[in-house]
């Protein structure tokens, strides 16, 4: 940590800290702290969501470390309450995961396995899709840093990252001068494909929008051409894009020296979600018959690509695994948090790092409401609002030091800005995991 | 019409400041829409419109989307992510894959409602 006395208030400088925002968990920021407010005042080089997450993310200390039914309790009786809670459960469920360390992440996999419970992240609802399309077809894949340096074609599909990765753009993918992009943005071509313009599409060289839930058949008519085969005419009126633009598209792709194509929640939440990721897959595998293509999912928290990294290694299974019989099982649709909900099959959860209450269907939600749930969240949400033990926690990143994946799956070390009177997840999950232990040994 | 939950920028900078904050309550319950939608619907910006998803419904404000580039979204309503577009994804099946079908969600749009209509 490199820190610098810097003037009149008692401030520090720590350079080349991490935001843990998004997934370009952008590594170079510059930020300033205000050590007797317990708050970062300045952060150079972060974008408009970075200078959001940083500014509003000063310590509170007026919180209580621990709310057990909405009273105020002391950290050891949470943890108390939280354990008796999980191993009095038949079907516990753990959620979340993606805005915390890598660290914390293996010691929920590990307290899973000793509640013999079911553990998901918010992969499940995100990029899930992404991987069981990529579990069929496989993955070919790259690092920003890469593309950075060698990419001549950025394909942006079914995502917006000018809103929601504001620097993906400008100092991974398409502006920065790289070694084989010596004149930056002008030695790159950027098409935007979408059901419709967004901010994304402002720095697009070519827009193509088609009608909503077409992207498979788009993905597709894509694949035929690199493969040499005529489209049916009927594919203009499926997707709603121009023969001329598809087989135009088709060629920009194919004539590339290095294309990458980034794609969002535009194809995972929609109808064909796996199918769609693996045609887009597949239409990188086959246009590496012309040239050199890639694939990237835009992930969105700060370390879900973390969450899917540490159960991989961990169990073998990137979200969605369940211990109930001893050893990890992974099945979509029957382990992912949602289906267990709505099925209403768990009996207790602890919910790490999210806030299902906010973004689930309804169905789920209803349930979640119905059981007993453990929060862990540095701030007030929905979830920990309904929660019978929630947690006040450190914020990774500001506060808690330890590993992140960015999206291209690099590791990538924090370096917390100032010291917060809260515990960090791992904190609470080492002691919770350990008393979990003794209570299933007798 | 078709209601699409989308990420903004707003949404994620208030997201930051606190969910249970009115900024991000805001944000998260506004709808954008064409402005030849809401011409032809009868609303104006700032209009108070009803979603409703079988019998569920929720209130809303709604405003023109503004776009540089001009695209044929007639019939799209965009709305950022957050409880309320939570409680318009009224079926939880997922197809087997652990995603709700959380895009392309089919509303009946009504509005604009009288100031003292409910939320119901």
């Amino acid at each position: 940590m490199d820190k610098n006395t810097a003037t009149e208030k008692n401030t520090t400088i720590i350079k080349n800290a991490t935001c843990t925002f998004c997934g370009c968990v952008c590594d170079d920021m510059e930020l300033t702290v205000d050590l007797d407010e317990k708050c970062i005042i300045k952060s150079k080089n972060a974008c408009v969501l970075g200078k959001a997450w940083f500014s509003e993310h000063s310590v509170d200390e007026s919180r209580p470390v621990a709310l057990i039914d909405g009273k105020e309790a002391s950290l050891e009786d949470a943890i108390e309450e939280a354990a008796q809670i999980l191993v009095n459960a038949r079907f516990p469920i753990i959620y979340g995961l993606s805005d915390t360390t890598s660290e914390a992440q293996r010691q929920a996999v590990a307290m899973a396995d000793y509640l013999s419970a079911n553990i998901d992240s918010t992969s499940s609802v995100c990029h899930g899709p992404t991987g069981m399309g990529l579990q069929g077809v496989g993955e070919p894949t790259t690092t920003l840093g890469e593309v950075k340096n060698r990419a001549d074609m950025v394909v942006y599909w079914g995502c917006n990252p000018t809103d929601c990765h504001p620097r993906l753009s400008t100092h991974f993918t398409v502006m920065p001068k790289g070694m084989y992009i010596p004149n930056g943005r002008k030695d790159r071509t950027v098409i935007n494909v979408d059901i419709r313009s967004t901010s994304t599409t402002n720095i697009a060289d070519l827009f193509v929008q088609l009608k909503p839930g077409s992207d498979y058949e788009l993905l597709s008519a894509l694949r035929s051409i690199s493969r040499g085969r005529r489209l049916n005419p009927s594919i203009e009126e499926q997707t709603g894009v121009p023969m001329a633009t598809i087989e135009d598209v088709a060629h920009r792709l194919m004539s590339c020296n290095y294309g990458i194509l980034f794609f969002g929640m535009g194809l995972t939440m929609t109808r064909g979600r796996h199918y769609n990721t693996g045609a887009l897959h597949l239409l990188a595998a086959d246009l590496n018959e012309h040239t050199h293509f890639v694939v990237k999912p835009a992930r969105g928290h700060g370390n879900v690509t973390g969450a899917d990294t540490v159960m991989s290694w961990q169990t073998g299974y990137p979200f969605g695994v369940n211990f109930n019989r001893g050893y990890p099982r992974h099945e979509p649709g029957e382990f992912t948090t949602t289906d267990i909900l709505v099925r209403g099959e768990a009996d207790a959860a602890c919910i790490i790092a999210s806030d299902p209450i906010a973004n689930f269907a309804r169905p789920a939600i209803e349930h979640l409401k119905k059981i007993p749930v453990i929060s862990f969240d540095p701030k007030p949400t929905p979830t920990s609002q309904i929660a019978r033990v929630a947690l006040t926690t450190a914020c990774y990143g500001i506060n808690v030091p330890g590993t992140v994946y960015r999206m291209d799956d690099i590791p990538i070390p924090l370096r917390p800005a100032f010291e917060s009177p809260f515990p960090s997840d791992l904190d609470i999950l080492k002691p919770l995991t350990e008393r979990i232990r003794e209570l299933k040994a007798h | 019409m078709i209601l699409v939950p989308m990420r903004t920028t707003k949404q994620g900078t208030t997201l930051n400041a606190g969910k249970l904050k009115d900024a991000y309550k805001e944000t998260t319950s506004t709808a954008e829409i064409k402005q030849e939608d809401m011409d032809r619907l009868g609303l104006k910006k700032g209009d108070r419109v009803r979603l409703r998803v079988g019998t569920h419904a929720v209130v809303v404000s709604c405003i023109p989307r503004k776009i540089k580039v001009t695209d044929n979204s007639s019939g799209l309503i965009f709305m950022p992510y957050g409880p309320t577009t939570s409680a318009l994804m009224v079926d939880g099946d997922t197809a087997g894959t652990g995603m709700p079908a959380s895009k392309h969600l089919v509303v009946e749009i009504e509005g604009p409602l009288a100031p003292e209509e409910d939320d119901g």
